[in-house]
Formats: C-alpha cells, structure tokens, sequence
C-alpha cells in the first residue's frame, strides 16, 4: 500500500518536471571532442540567448558523430576527419537524402609531452613523429629528437605513445598529417578515424589522452590545441614544409588555411602540412554534420538559427579558446549553403 | 619425538590462524579503505553547486550534477516500473504454482538472465528500443535497467515467498478463500519485509550500473524531460569525469562517487539490518 | 472458459460449500492469478529469448563474412574493415585468470577464517563488512583505479619486475594501465562473492565431522582443512567460478584501467583489452554494418562465455547444498 503511494508521488514528481521544461525544445547532437570546449561554450551562450532551446551536444568521438547522425539518432552530428565518399553513401541509402559539412572553426592537432626534466617546447621534425608513432623510435633521446633538440638533454627513456581507443576525427588529422609526410605510415596504418596503431596506450576522446599523458611520465600523445592549454601540458613545435618550427597558434592556423588550395563546395578539404612558412602543418577545419532534411519544424529552424548565429556571433568567440576562426570567404559560401537544409 | 610433531602441528595451526585472519583483515580493510578515501576526497568536494547546478562549458568551473541526480532518479523510476512488477510475479508464479517442468526452465532461464554482462543488456536495448526509435532515450536505459532487475527480484520474491510456512497457506484455504485470495491476503502481507527489503537491494545495486546506460540513455548536459529524450546519469557522469584531464571534473568525479557510494551502502545496510533482525523473529 | 475439473483443497475434507456462483468466483480468482503470474514468468522467458535473438541476428554480417576464424584472429582493424577477437578474449581471459589467482587464496582464506576459526561476533561483523563490499558500483572501482591503485602499481612496479622479472609476464615498458592493474582491480572485486558464498558452505557442513576430528585430537586447523573443507569443497569452487563469471562481464573498471590496446602480448605489464571495455568503448561510433555486427559478435561470444561459466557454478553450488 506505501509502496503504491510512494511510486504515485514519484510519477506524479517525475511528470511534473516533464511538464515544468516540456516548453524546452532539446535538440542532441553528438560527435567531435575536439571542438568540444568550443561548442559547448556555444550552446551555453546560445542557451542564455534563447532559454527554450537546449543542444545537447554529447563529445563521443568524431566516430561517433558519423555514425549517430547516419542512424539518425542524433539530429546533428560533428567530426574533424570529413566523411568520405563511402560514408556519404551509406547516409543517403539509408535516410534517403544526403548530409552537408559546414566548417565551424579551424584548430590544431598538437604533440603533448611527459618528460621529466624538459619543461621547454621541443622540437619535432616529420620523420621524428612518425617515427615515434610507428614505433621504430623508442627513446627520448633518439638521434632524430637530439638533432632537432640541440641544448636540451633528453632522458634515456622508453617514449610512451598515447593514442586515441576511440573513432577521432584529432586522430584523422593527425594520420592525415602522417601519411602525407611519410610513406610508411601511409602503407602500414593509414588515415582514418579509427587505424590499427602499431603502438600505444588508447585514451578516450581528446579528455582521455590529455589525462593519460598527464598521469603517464614519459608520454607523448597528440591532442586539440585547447586541451593542452587548459590543462597546461607541454606542446611541442613542429617543422612544417617550408622547413620552420612552428607553434600551434591563431595564427599559424589561419596562415595553414589561408595557403592551402581552394575549398571545395561540400567543404571538404584537407588542410596539413600547408605551404607557407608561417603555417602550422597540423591544423585542421572541423565541420557540424547536418542532414538536408530535417523534418521537425521547430528543429529545423532552431538549427538552421543557429548556424547563422555560429557564423557570425560564433566566430567572434573563437579566440578565447585558442580556436580560429573561419576564413571569410568560407564563411560567405556557408551562409549561402544553409539554405540547401530543408 | 612426540612433542616435537605436536610442536609442529601447533606451530601450524597458529600460523594458519593468523594468515587467514590477515586474509580476512585485508577484505574488511579494502572496504573501509575505499570508504574513507571517498569520504575525504569525495565529502569535500560536496558542495551546494553540486546538487542543484547543470553542468558548465568544458573547462569552467561551478558546475554540479544536478540534472544527473535526477536523471539517474528517473531511470531507477523507470526500471522498476518496468522490472519489479515481471519479477515480482515471476517469483509468485514459481513458489505458488511451481514444481512442474515449466517452472524449472523458467529458473534456468532467470539464473541465464542474471548471468548476462550488463554491457550486453545495452546492446540489447539498443537495437530493439534506441534503433527503432532513431533516438536515444530514458525509455531505453530505463528499460535496460529494468531487464537487469527482473531476475534479482524473481530471485528474492520466490525465496521469501517460499519461507512463508505452508500452514498460513492452509488456514487461509480452510476458512474457505481460494488460493488466489491466500496469496494476496495471506502469503504475500507474510513475506513482504523481505520482499521490500528484495527490492531496495535490486534497486541499489542497478543505481551504480553505467555500462548499460552508454548508449541508451546517452547523456544530456540538460534537464531531460518526458521519457524520449536522452539524459543524464550519475555514474556516467562519473566515468565521463574521471577519464577526463580537468581538475575541476575530478572533483565533481569524487563528490559524485561518493553520493552514489553513500546511497548505495545506505540502503544495503538497512536492508541487512531488517533482514537479520527479521530471521530471528520468524521461527 | 472450458469446464476444467475442480481443484480441491487438500486439508479442507470432505464437505465443501457449493453454490454454483461461489464456485465460479473462486474458480476465476485462481484462473486469473495463475495466468497473471504465468504470463509474467513466460515474459521473462520472452525477454531472454529475445535478448539472443537481437544479438544473433545483428551480428550476422560479421558472423558470415569471418565464420568461425573470428575467435582465432588476432587482427582489429576498422580502416580495413578486419575484425578478429582473440585479443579482447585473451585480454578478458587474462585479468580474469589474474583475479582469480589473487582472489582465492585471500578469499577462501577469509573463508575459511570467518567460518570457522573466528568468533561468532567478530565473523558476523565482519562479514557484514565484506559483503557490503559486494555493493560497491563498477564505475566505484574503476575511479579508485585509476587514482589509488595505478599509482601505487607504478610505485611497486620495480620491484615486482625485481621479483619476477625472469618470467616473460612481468617484462617490457609499464604505463600504469595494463592487464595486471586490471587484474589486480577484479580481484578486490570477486573476493567479497567468494568470501560470502564459501563461508556459507562452510558453516553448512555437519557439525558431527568436526566434532569427531577434536575428539580424535586435530588441531582447529587440521579439522579445518582436513575434514571440513574437502567436505565443502564443491561449493568452494562453485564460488570460484561465480566470481569467475562476474569478472568476465566487468566492464567499467576494466576499461578505466586496461590500457585499451588491442594486441596480445606475454607481458601483464603491457596494456590489453577486453571484450567489454571494448565494446563500451567503440560502440556509439563503429561506422558501417560490419564494425557494428563485429562488436555485437563480441558480445554474443561474452554471453556464451558467461553462460556456460555460469552452468558450471550451478552446478557445483546446487552439488554442494546437498549437506544443508
């Protein structure tokens, strides 16, 4: 007899809070973590502006951001490594229309390091990173990193890889940049979100590696630029095309953008190891995965609102978390593509 | 010769005593151990932000679990609306009509049941509710949930319906009540402290249950509301906090630890407590 | 409703009151309360039934494109859409193989000291204790994992390797997170179901035995482990093979402490993975049919794992309840 009353107040309770925010329209998107602290600085700010739309926006992965929107339990998806040709095939078999790319910010995949006694930026070259990350460079004090490092004594210890477990558009951006700098690396594990690493500890999400390599001495692992500012870990530069040790930076990533070649219409494009002696070679646009339908109404206008806020509002946020933002001309031809949402 | 063996034997008999003794130190220790260090990493980062604030953007501090609180309430809700009801008959059926074949493939089948990993009950859930649906939602960890509690109170109903001594039974059917109206009047008003006490063990022990939630319930930085929209669970929100590198969430990791830990050996203890006492009462 | 012969109470004897209404009330309320409480056993029945089903058919993309050699490759790889399993079964086997090992002897040690060699206050308390243990959450474990345990594990990792660095399983770089952490994690987490469940067994051997043993002069220990506990022995090890069967299903701890390296190494330093942390980890985000139905694959493997472990345990436990 208590237990019925108890379960009634409950249901009556839960009901209650259904009711109390039912006005709210949610909206759940899912994917990328290494836009993360930018969108959810977005949705939080898009939040105070309009307190009846919430985006809930879960970081699970780039991965995950694929495959959720193609399933179409989420209503938008986002990931740094852009779907290929397969995968937008498989999205239009199964939903019967197709999804779009729009570009949101520019970032940068940095090496974060854990070794004890460097407490200054190191300097890795194309052939030490890919080195590493095959697994044929096992020390810290590998001649490729003592030759790059003049002045710095680096210890005699087991280099500890940390890569991502999950399907990470950071990790596409990262062996996007591989590939393209050693042929190796191209033939034995290839770019994707998810490739068969030759070596190293897996992390989960860019959260998952930067807490990794925090806790890991003598680590080395590659995360979004602003997880290693937050966290204050050590990044490392890296020797670009033109032969200079760039920092990750605004800067630097807006120079990769700005010289690399055309972009696409569906803005698909691949922006490492840019020409330019001021690019930063690992750099990367990361994009929302939108569907080109989208069948509620309130949805539909919420997101599409939200898109012309990003373009414009958005970008002026870019800057305080190390983000860069897009380039005019892309953001002009966004605009015009929202239009191609129905 | 003698006394030397003798000497021998007593020597192993306190050696014995005192290595299992420490066997049994070493148990008992790790649960204090683990209590007492989430009482102080945990209870110190408790603070008011925590129970009534929303999660705040990556790397802002001052956020709390509020939604995840009561998110994992709804699940739990759910659950057992779902579970105990199953369950509860289920056990009814096999201590008041049992014995036959049937009832012994249907104890087989709880006890398979019971055995399922939770992550595959998510599975589960997944493609029959979240994939049909195209959404993630608290149907579908609720449900999940649920399915974990049904053998636990299939379990535990049909023992304490079973301990209920066939006399009332009987007494019941000779006043002249069918054998509907014993169990309903009679067997069940009998056994039903162990039954509660069944169901707050179940419920406690599917609170901390996170794999199942991963891809049911999903997450929601959000107050999720109605039962079709994803949302937040305190465990997961503890598995997400951990792996992450902020210090801020750490905390918020170790507060939460430590309310779901509290809740969870509350209960326990109660349903012990009453349990025990209850045993020696009903010779 | 069918004329089905009436059912008479056994103890009520020989004169019934009949009025033909009163009877068909009577005869209703029982016909409905056994269909209620039949159709909800039958939908546990349904449940399960159905549970196998779902995983059944959605791997079946995997199942038909690597057949049987799915359990024999070692390869994962999503880039080329090649998936085998033996990893995460040897990583799930390993740490559970490793929990084992650690948790018997602490385990039916405990056993053995609350059941018979401690004093009944101090056992009940204490076994109160330890069996709240049993309560503690997965996700619990895991958080105590990841910032108690890894860094005592990289502070003792020396001397470990200096114990039993001559073997193959204690060689090669440690990061923390590895197979003997996650090892090390189970084996907190069976001890309390081994604990609770020998104890039982043990009390519930006859009291003559052991009484016969001190008469004849034994030792508490000796009746101990002489007499009592080869009596008790069937039940012991349907304890061990429980907690063998929650260890092969843990998922959270595991995954916060493993490494999550999908390669078979001899090492236990080395990170590994696990069928569980697996699919935990890739599930929301394996694109494409094939990387789905593998994972889903993997978890019907568990299932059947877990199911015959689980056979086993009954039927030692149910073989050693015969003495209660």
């Amino acid at each position: 007899m208590r237990k019925r009353l108890v379960t009634r107040v409950a249901l009556v309770a839960a009901l209650a809070t259904g009711v109390a925010s039912a006005q709210q329209i949610l909206i759940n998107a899912a994917g990328a973590t290494f836009p993360y602290p930018m969108y959810s600085k977005w949705f939080d700010e898009y939040h105070k502006k309009f307190p009846k739309l919430a985006f809930n926006y879960q970081s699970i992965g780039s991965g995950g951001g694929i495959k959720q929107v193609t399933e179409g339990t989420v209503d938008f998806g986002a990931t740094d490594g852009p779907m290929n040709d397969m995968q937008l095939k498989e999205f239009r078999d199964k939903r019967g229309f197709g999804v779009l790319h729009f570009p949101t910010v520019m970032g940068a995949d940095v090496p974060v390091y854990n070794v004890a006694g460097i407490n200054t930026d190191l300097n890795f070259t194309p052939e030490a990173l890919a080195g590493i990350f095959l697994g044929k460079i096992t020390k810290w004090n590998d001649p490729e990193l003592v030759k790059a490092n003049p002045g710095l004594k680096l210890p005699a210890a087991d280099i500890v890889v940390v890569h991502r477990s999950d399907g990470s558009g950071t990790t596409y951006i990262w062996t996007d940049y591989l590939s393209k700098v050693s042929k190796e690396w191209e033939t034995k594990a290839g770019r994707g979100t998810s490739v068969n690493w030759p070596v190293g500890l897996g992390g989960k999400g860019n959260e998952g590696v930067s807490g990794q390599v925090q806790q890991t001495p003598n680590s080395i692992g590659y995360v979004e630029l602003i997880y290693a500012v937050q966290n204050k870990m050590k990044t490392g530069k890296v020797k670009n095309l033109a032969g200079a040790y760039v920092v990750a930076s605004l800067a630097s990533v807006t120079a990769a953008a700005a010289s690399s070649k055309e972009m696409p219409e569906d803005f698909r494009v691949s922006i490492t190891n840019a020409p330019g002696k001021d690019a930063y070679p690992i750099s990367s646009f990361t994009w929302l995965l939108v569907p080109e339908k989208i069948s509620d109404p309130a949805k539909n206008k919420a997101i599409k609102d939200f898109l012309k806020w990003m373009l414009v509002e958005g970008q002026t946020m870019t800057s305080a978390l190390a983000y860069a933002p897009l380039p005019k001309a892309v953001v002009a031809n966004e605009t015009k593509a929202i239009a191609k949402i129905q | 010769m003698t006394n030397l063996h003798t000497l021998r034997r007593k020597t192993v008999n306190v050696l014995m005593l005192t290595i299992t003794g420490l066997c049994t130190l070493f148990a008992a220790g790790t649960l204090v151990y683990i209590l007492g260090y989430l009482f102080v990493h945990g209870a110190t980062s408790l603070t008011w932000a925590f129970f009534t604030k929303l999660p705040t953007p990556v790397g802002e501090s001052g956020g709390g679990m509020a939604n995840a609180i009561v998110g994992s309430g709804k699940l739990l809700l759910l659950a057992s609306l779902f579970g105990i009801p199953i369950g509860f008959l289920g056990g009814v059926y096999l201590a008041e009509f049992g014995g036959t074949t049937f009832s012994y493939i249907i104890r087989y089948v709880t006890d398979l049941l019971n055995g399922v990993p939770s992550i595959v009950i998510g599975i589960f859930a997944y493609t029959l509710i979240v994939l049909p649906q195209k959404h993630f939602s608290t149907l579908a960890g609720g449900l999940a949930l649920g399915v974990m509690m049904i053998p636990i109170a299939v379990r535990s109903s049909e023992e304490f319906l079973r301990a209920v001594p066939n006399s009332l039974r009987e007494g019941a059917m000779a006043l002249g009540a069918s054998k509907a109206k014993s169990i309903l009047t009679v067997v069940i008003p009998a056994a039903k402290n162990g039954i509660m006490t069944g169901i707050m063990l179940n419920l406690a022990r599917v609170a901390g249950e996170t794999a199942p939630l991963l891809f049911t319930s999903f997450g929601n930085r959000y107050w999720s509301s109605g039962w079709d929209q994803p949302i937040s669970a305190l465990p997961v929100m503890i598995f997400t906090y951990a792996i992450a590198p902020y210090e801020d969430w750490h905390k918020q990791a170790w507060a939460a630890g430590f309310v779901l830990l509290s809740l969870v050996l509350t209960v326990n203890i109660i349903a012990r407590a009453v349990l025990s006492s209850k045993k020696h009462v009903a010779r | 409703m069918a004329a089905t012969p009436t059912t008479v109470p056994t103890s009520a004897g020989p004169s019934r009151p009949a009025p033909a209404g009163y009877w068909q009330r009577l005869r209703g309320g029982d016909e409905a309360a056994y269909i209620i409480t039949f159709m909800a056993a039958a939908g546990i029945l349904a449940i399960t039934a159905m549970l196998v089903l779902e995983l059944y058919t959605n791997s079946a993309a995997s199942r038909s494109k690597f057949g049987w050699n799915f359990l024999f490759t070692s390869t994962w790889d999503p880039v080329n859409d090649q998936f085998g399993a033996l990893p995460f079964i040897y990583g799930t086997v390993v740490t559970s193989f490793l929990a084992l090992i650690m948790g018997i002897p602490l385990g039916v040690g405990a056993a053995i000291f609350l059941a018979e060699l401690a004093p009944p206050k101090i056992s009940d308390g204490l076994t109160f204790l330890i069996e709240l243990l049993a309560a503690v959450p997965s996700v619990i474990y895991g958080l105590l994992g990841v910032f108690v345990l890894i860094p005592i594990l990289r502070d003792i990792e020396p001397s470990l390797k200096a114990v039993l660095g001559w073997t193959p399983f204690f060689t090669g770089p440690f990061y923390g997170v590895s197979l003997f952490s996650a090892g090390v994690v189970l084996a907190v987490m069976i001890i309390p179901f081994i604990i609770s469940i020998s104890r039982e067994v043990i009390l519930s051997v006859p009291g003559d035995q052991r009484e016969a043993a001190l008469a004849l002069g034994a030792t508490r220990w000796e009746t101990t482990w002489d007499i009592v506990v080869p009596y008790a022995k069937k039940g012991i090890m349907g304890s061990i093979f429980l907690a063998l069967a929650r260890s092969l299903g843990e998922t959270m701890a595991v995954t916060m402490v493993v490494g999550n390296d999908p390669k078979i190494k001899a090492s236990l330093l080395a990170p590994g993975y696990s069928i569980a942390a697996v699919i935990a980890n890739e599930f929301t985000e394996a694109t494409g049919q094939l990387y789905t139905s593998a994972l889903i694959e993997l978890g019907l493997v568990l299932f059947a794992l877990t199911i015959v472990i689980n056979g086993m345990a009954r039927l030692m436990i149910i073989g050693a309840d015969k003495y209660k």
